[in-house]
């Protein structure tokens, strides 16, 4: 479980994170999505008590990460993948950090066993590539066998074989009951691997929802309609808030209209239907939608917020 | 790498979800035996101590050697100036090189590489890496150095011995001498961890370190002479190597309280470097 409230970053004038607050609750894999800049990574870097903020305040299963005794069983960590001395094993990186809570030797081979490193864990890190070091990065986060993980950009630089295995891991560590936090540029994997979704724009909380809601609500629907009789329904169809617009002969983009309604509609006027499809926006396009709209929105707003109350 | 993958896929290995086993907390033994386990699966730290060691064994040697072959053409005046102790020891200043650059680097290496994120997200109360680094440190450098001045100063006399002009332990001041120079280096390298925490990059730290060391003692020579006799003792390295003077000369400090004030300085830059570490973003 982690907490935030009110959570601001400021460095100098530039405000990095502004009143954040969210929960990022166990049992499910919680994607924290924004655009670069957005303020992701120093979110993540509050949470683990690497930078203070400024004010408000993060707690980690119920405590500030540092008031933590053993902080490597509460939280497991990748704030990024090089987070390693590259003169260093892998094998040798995960035992210095285990000794500083007395983890035992044998759970060092077991998490690389886990993230498939055991044949060169004796390597240097130095010499790993992007995907090695990601696996090394998630053996790190995983030594403590923490209730709560954060991880930032896990996927990235992973082939779609580690893809699906971080997938398939990071499902599973939800499925225990554990608290999943990753951010992640790319959408179209947050779709398939998060449940819950926190987006921060400019440092500001734009959404705190479910995966499902979060496209519902922020792309409008569609629906396909395809008739012989497109010219009658699109009559038939027509108003307030509807759109509908036609890039083939028989077929019929229609906005603003359930397909339940319009299926009525069509059958109140006695047109057949050869197709009927509500359309889902894809995760991807309902984040462009939201920042962009954030973007537009929030510009106007902090001028309201500077005048007096 | 791609049969690994698959079959932990296939396997599941995940750890379990509630374990029973007892959860260790951060100790300050635990994060001394962390540092431990960085510092010796580091390679630079085995070649850096190694090229102190040679230094120190090697030019005292070389010293202490060509002092013995020309020892019957030098004249009077060089022969007054001769100390058998430091000839055999005077590899301590290049070993000083050494011992500084790896005590920046203790530190610094782990900012340029952001394994300082991993270690401070282990170590969240922060303060016990800085003192498992600095202590684990001068333990490590004073053993080696205090070892390699031994044998330097050994094999610097049993070559001297041969025209009588050696020295022994057991002389005035001479095992002060030979111990002064694992403890000058033991502190070089503690104001080396404390530069290095304090300016976070290699290269500032180790510009830091040496400008402290061996530049600063070199511009106040231009001072005037009243000003430099009274400023001059009190600089870190000459205060530092008085310990490591037998004679005492005008205007340095006696040798303990040269050394006293040494690890004032070294202690000093520790606390800043306590301090920032606490207080700044990592």
């Amino acid at each position: 479980m982690i907490e935030a409230h009110a959570l601001t970053k400021r460095y100098g004038e530039r405000a990095a994170v502004t009143e954040l607050s969210f929960t990022v609750r166990p049992g499910a894999v919680t994607g924290f999505l924004g655009p670069n800049g957005a303020g992701k990574s120093t979110t993540m870097r509050m949470i683990l008590g690497l930078d203070a903020p400024t004010s408000g305040r993060v707690s980690v299963n119920g405590k500030r990460y540092a008031q933590h005794r053993a902080p490597l069983h509460e939280v497991g960590a990748m704030l990024e993948a090089r987070a390693i001395h590259t003169g260093r094993s892998a094998y040798n990186h995960l035992l210095a950090l285990a000794a500083t809570t007395g983890i035992p030797r044998r759970r060092v081979d077991e998490v690389i066993d886990i993230v498939g490193l055991r044949e060169v864990a004796r390597k240097r890190a130095g010499g790993f590539s992007l995907g090695m070091g990601q696996r090394l990065g998630i053996a790190s986060a995983l030594l403590g066998d923490p209730a709560t993980l954060v991880l930032d950009e896990p996927v990235n630089g992973l082939d779609p074989e580690g893809i699906l295995w971080i997938r398939n891991l990071l499902k599973d560590l939800a499925a225990e009951g554990r608290t999943v936090l990753l951010s992640s540029h790319l959408m179209s994997e947050m779709a398939l691997t998060a449940e819950h979704l926190i987006v921060i724009g400019r440092g500001r909380l734009m959404a705190d929802t479910s995966v499902a809601e979060f496209v519902r609500s922020a792309a409008g629907t569609s629906v396909r309609v395809r008739t012989e009789e497109a010219d009658r329904l699109r009559q038939a169809l027509a108003g307030r808030d509807v759109t509908v617009s036609s890039t083939e002969r028989e077929v019929l983009e229609v906005t603003g209209l359930s397909s339940d309604r319009i299926g009525r509609i069509a059958a109140d006027s006695g047109i057949a239907l050869a197709e009927l499809t509500p359309q889902q926006a894809s995760l991807e396009e309902a984040f462009m939608e939201m920042t962009r709209d954030a973007v537009e929105y929030h510009a106007p707003a902090r001028e309201r917020e500077g005048q007096p109350a | 790498m791609s049969t690994t993958t698959s079959t932990v896929m296939a396997g599941g290995a995940v750890p379990p979800a509630a374990p029973t086993a007892p959860r260790g907390q951060v100790t300050q033994l635990r994060v001394l035996h962390s540092e431990w386990i960085k510092m010796r699966s580091l390679r630079s730290t085995f070649y850096t101590l190694i090229a102190a060691v040679v230094a120190l064994v090697g030019l005292g040697a070389l010293f202490s050697a060509f002092t013995a072959s020309h020892w019957a053409g030098m004249n009077p005046h060089e022969r007054a100036d001769f100390e058998p102790g430091m000839t055999s020891l005077r590899g301590f200043f290049l070993a000083q090189l050494a011992v500084g650059v790896l005590g920046v680097l203790m530190i610094s290496g782990e900012y340029a590489t952001g394994m300082i994120r991993a270690s401070l997200s282990a170590v969240p109360g922060r303060l016990p890496v800085l003192w498992a680094k600095a202590g684990l440190y001068a333990a490590v450098t004073w053993v080696l150095m205090t070892a390699g001045a031994l044998v330097a100063f050994l094999i610097g006399q049993a070559t001297m011995s041969s025209k009588h002009i050696g020295t022994s332990l057991g002389d005035p001041g001479v095992l002060r001498q030979v111990m002064g120079v694992g403890l000058y280096l033991t502190v070089v390298g503690l104001l080396g961890v404390a530069i290095g925490a304090l300016i976070r990059n290699t290269a500032g730290g180790i510009a830091t370190v040496f400008g402290l060391l061996l530049v600063v003692p070199v511009l106040a020579e231009a001072l005037p002479t009243s000003w430099s006799n009274h400023v001059n003792q009190w600089l870190p390295s000459n205060a530092g190597q008085s310990l490591i003077a037998l004679h005492r000369e005008a205007h340095t400090l006696a040798p303990w309280t040269g050394f006293a004030v040494f690890c004032l300085y070294a202690a000093l830059a520790l606390a800043a470097a306590a301090v920032l570490l606490k207080r700044r973003d990592a």
